[in-house]
C-alpha cells in the first residue's frame, strides 16, 4: 500500500485506509497503463525491429507490396513540417503573449484570449477540412505560384511545381494549431516575471520595448523554450489535419512546395489496410518511434516549464 | 501609448506633471520609435493569430449552413449518387463513444486527481504526475494503434467499446490534472474543519473537499469531453465508422469527426457539403460546451 495524504502518522481506521488504498490504486493505474501501452506497441513492433534493425530509420523506400520498409521519408516529413510550424508559430505566439501581458487593455485582452482558447478547441479534422478547401488552394495560387516564378528560380526551398498540398501547407496548418498552446504557456511564464523587475527597468529609463526585450523575455526564456517544445510535441503527433493537407507522398522533398508524408499520416492511411504481418509490424514500429519521440520531447518541455515555475517561487 | 521618461539624466525633472519634459536626443527618439513599432508588431501578431479563427468560422458558415436541415440530423449517410442523407447515426455514435469514455475514464481520472492532490510531495505522486503529463502528450493515433492491438485484435472486430477505451485513455490524463489543481485550490481550512469535527479522512475528502472543488472539476470534465468528442485519429482503427444506425457496443459505430474525415477526402461535391455542415455542427457543440464551461468557472465557491 502506498503512503497517502502526507504520510499520516496514525494509520487511521479501516475505512480511511481503504480510501487511501483506493486513491493510490487510481493514481498508480496511470503509470501502469502507460507502461502497458509502451510494452504492447513495442511487442507489436518487435518483428519489424528485429527484421530491419537500424536500417529501418535510414532506408528511404517504402514499398509494402515488395516488403521494403524504410521510415526515413516519414520521419523527415514529420520533422520538417513540425519545424516549419515552429518557425511560423513561435514569433506569432510570443508576440501574442507579449501583447496580452504587456500591452492590451483588459477589454481587448479578454476576447483575444477567448479566441485563442477557441482555436485550441477546434477539432483537428475541421482544420483539415478548412485546409483542403481553403488554405491549400490559396497557398497554391497566391503563394506558391508567384514565389516559384520569382524567388524559386534561385532558392531551392521555394521551387518546383505548385501542388498546393505540400510540406508548406502542413507547416502552416500545424502553426495555426500550435500557436494557442505556445502562447498560453508563454503568457503564464511572462506573467510570472516579478513586477519589481519591470519597474526597475522602467525606472532606469528603459522604454517599454526595452523592458520587454532586455528584461522580461530573458527572464522568461527557459519557460518560453519549454512552451515551444511543448508545441513541438503537439505538432509531431498531430494526425488528421496534416494528413489532409501534406499530400501523402513518401519521399524526401527538397522544396517546401513538394508533397511529403508524416509518421502519423502513414499510420492513419495504411494501418487499416495493412494485410501482411511485416507491413503491420513496420507501421507499429513507426508508431513506437513517434511515441518515443513525443515522450522525450514532452519530458524535456515539462522539465523546463517546471524549472521556471520553481524559480519564480510558485 | 505614452512612453516613460527615457533619459536618466532628464528624469530628474520628470515625475510632477507640471514640469516641462526634457528635450529628446535623436537616440532617444529612435528608442521610442523602436518601442512603438515593436509593440505595434505584437498587436499584429495577435491579429494574425485570431485571423484563422475568423476565417474558419466564416467558411464553415458559408459552406455548411445551407446543408443543415432536419434530415441532416435524422438520416444516415446516403450512398454515392443519391442526394440527401445526414449524419444522424454519426451523432448517435459520438454520443455513445463519449458516454462510454466518460463512464470508463472519469472515475479513474477523478480518483487519480484526488490522489495527486492528497499525496502531494510523495515521490510516488510526483512520478504519477509526471507520467500523467507525458501521457497527455501521447499522439492520439498512437493510442489508436495501442487499442487496436490490445482490444480490437482480442475481440476480433472493431467496436464502439474499443473506441470508448481509446477516448477514455485520452480523457484520463486531462481530467486527472484538472481535478488535482481544483482540489488543491480548496482552502486547507475547509479540510481541517472537517477533520476537527471528527469526520474521517474519506468523509472529509468526499463530503467536503470534493464538493467544494465541484464547479472547477466539472469545467475540466466538460472541456475534456468536448475535446475527445472531436477526436478522429484514435477512432479510425477502433470504432472504425459505420454508415448505418448502430447502438450495440460490440459493433463498429460511426462518429461525427470520422464521418467528416471520410466525406472531406472523398471526391464528391455533395459529400464535401455534408463535411462542412458536419464540421459546423461539431464546432457548435464545442463552442456551446466552452461557453458552458466558462460560465461554470466564474462561480467557484459560490455554493449552489
Amino acid at each position: 500500500m502506498q503512503p497517502v495524504a502526507q504520510k499520516p502518522r496514525t494509520r487511521g481506521n479501516l475505512s480511511d485506509r481503504t480510501y487511501a488504498g483506493a486513491l493510490a490504486a487510481f493514481g498508480l493505474f496511470i503509470p501502469v497503463l502507460f507502461a502497458f501501452i509502451l510494452v504492447r506497441v513495442g511487442a507489436a513492433a518487435w518483428p519489424a525491429v528485429r527484421h530491419f534493425g537500424a536500417g529501418f530509420i535510414t532506408a528511404t523506400d517504402w514499398d509494402p507490396v515488395n516488403g521494403r520498409f524504410g521510415a526515413l521519408p516519414f520521419i523527415f516529413g514529420t520533422l520538417a513540417s513540425s519545424l516549419l510550424a515552429l518557425v511560423i508559430a513561435v514569433p506569432l505566439a510570443v508576440g501574442l503573449a507579449i501583447f496580452l501581458t504587456e500591452m492590451a487593455p483588459r477589454w481587448l485582452a479578454a476576447p483575444i484570449s477567448f479566441g485563442t482558447e477557441l482555436l485550441a478547441a477546434i477539432p483537428s479534422v475541421v482544420y483539415g477540412l478548412w485546409g483542403i478547401f481553403v488554405l491549400v488552394p490559396w497557398l497554391r495560387e497566391q503563394v506558391q505560384q508567384p514565389l516559384a516564378g520569382s524567388v524559386g528560380t534561385r532558392v531551392g526551398l521555394f521551387s518546383g511545381p505548385a501542388y498546393g498540398v505540400s510540406i508548406m501547407a502542413g507547416g502552416v496548418i500545424l502553426a495555426i494549431m500550435v500557436v494557442p498552446f505556445i502562447s498560453a504557456v508563454s503568457r503564464e511564464v511572462l506573467a510570472a516575471v516579478p513586477v519589481a523587475q519591470r519597474e526597475a527597468a522602467l525606472a532606469l529609463g528603459a522604454t517599454r520595448w526595452e523592458m520587454t526585450w532586455q528584461i522580461v523575455l530573458p527572464y522568461a526564456l527557459p519557460g518560453i523554450i519549454g512552451a515551444t517544445i511543448l508545441g513541438l510535441g503537439r505538432a509531431l503527433g498531430e494526425t488528421m489535419a496534416i494528413t489532409m493537407v501534406i499530400g501523402n507522398r513518401p519521399g524526401i522533398p527538397t522544396s517546401l512546395f513538394a508533397p511529403g508524408y508524416t509518421m502519423a499520416s502513414v499510420l492513419a492511411n495504411e494501418f487499416s489496410e495493412a494485410s501482411d504481418e511485416m507491413h503491420l509490424a513496420a507501421l507499429m514500429e513507426i508508431g513506437l518511434l513517434l511515441f518515443a519521440i513525443t515522450i522525450l520531447v514532452n519530458s524535456f518541455a515539462r522539465f523546463l516549464v517546471w524549472r521556471v515555475g520553481r524559480r519564480a517561487g510558485r | 501609448m505614452s512612453e516613460p521618461a527615457t533619459r536618466p539624466s532628464g528624469a530628474a525633472g520628470a515625475g510632477a506633471g507640471a514640469m516641462p519634459r526634457p528635450a529628446l536626443t535623436l537616440r532617444d527618439r529612435r528608442r521610442r520609435a523602436t518601442s512603438r513599432v515593436m509593440l505595434a508588431l505584437t498587436g499584429v501578431a495577435a491579429a494574425l493569430t485570431v485571423l484563422p479563427l475568423l476565417l474558419i468560422s466564416f467558411h464553415l458558415l458559408k459552406a455548411g449552413l445551407s446543408s443543415i436541415s432536419v434530415p441532416f440530423f435524422t438520416r444516415v449517410p446516403a450512398p454515392v449518387g443519391e442526394t440527401g442523407g445526414g449524419v444522424g447515426n454519426s451523432l448517435l455514435g459520438t454520443v455513445i463513444l463519449v458516454v462510454l469514455a466518460g463512464a470508463m475514464g472519469l472515475p479513474v481520472a477523478i480518483g487519480a486527481g484526488m490522489y495527486l492532490a492528497e499525496a502531494q510531495g510523495s515521490r510516488t505522486a510526483n512520478l504519477v504526475r509526471f507520467v500523467t503529463d507525458v501521457m497527455n502528450g501521447i499522439p492520439s493515433i498512437v493510442i489508436g494503434i495501442f487499442v487496436w492491438a490490445s482490444v480490437v485484435v482480442s475481440m476480433g472486430h472493431f467496436s464502439a467499446f474499443a473506441g470508448g477505451v481509446a477516448l477514455a485513455i485520452m480523457l484520463i490524463p486531462m481530467v486527472t490534472r484538472t481535478t488535482e489543481e481544483m482540489v488543491r485550490l480548496v482552502p486547507r481550512e475547509l479540510k481541517e474543519g472537517g477533520l476537527a469535527l471528527g469526520f474521517t479522512r474519506w468523509r472529509t475528502a468526499l463530503g467536503i473537499v470534493l464538493p467544494a472543488a465541484r464547479s472547477g472539476i466539472l469545467t475540466g470534465v466538460l472541456i475534456a469531453l468536448a475535446r475527445i468528442a472531436g477526436e478522429t485519429a484514435p477512432l479510425l482503427f477502433t470504432a472504425f465508422g459505420n454508415p448505418f444506425w448502430e447502438w450495440r457496443l460490440g459493433q463498429p459505430v460511426d462518429a461525427l469527426p470520422v464521418r467528416i474525415f471520410q466525406y472531406a477526402i472523398s471526391p464528391y461535391e455533395a459529400w464535401h457539403r455534408l463535411a462542412w455542415a458536419g464540421s459546423l455542427l461539431l464546432i457548435a457543440l464545442v463552442l456551446a460546451v466552452s461557453l458552458a464551461a466558462r460560465f461554470l468557472i466564474r462561480s467557484p465557491y459560490k455554493g449552489r
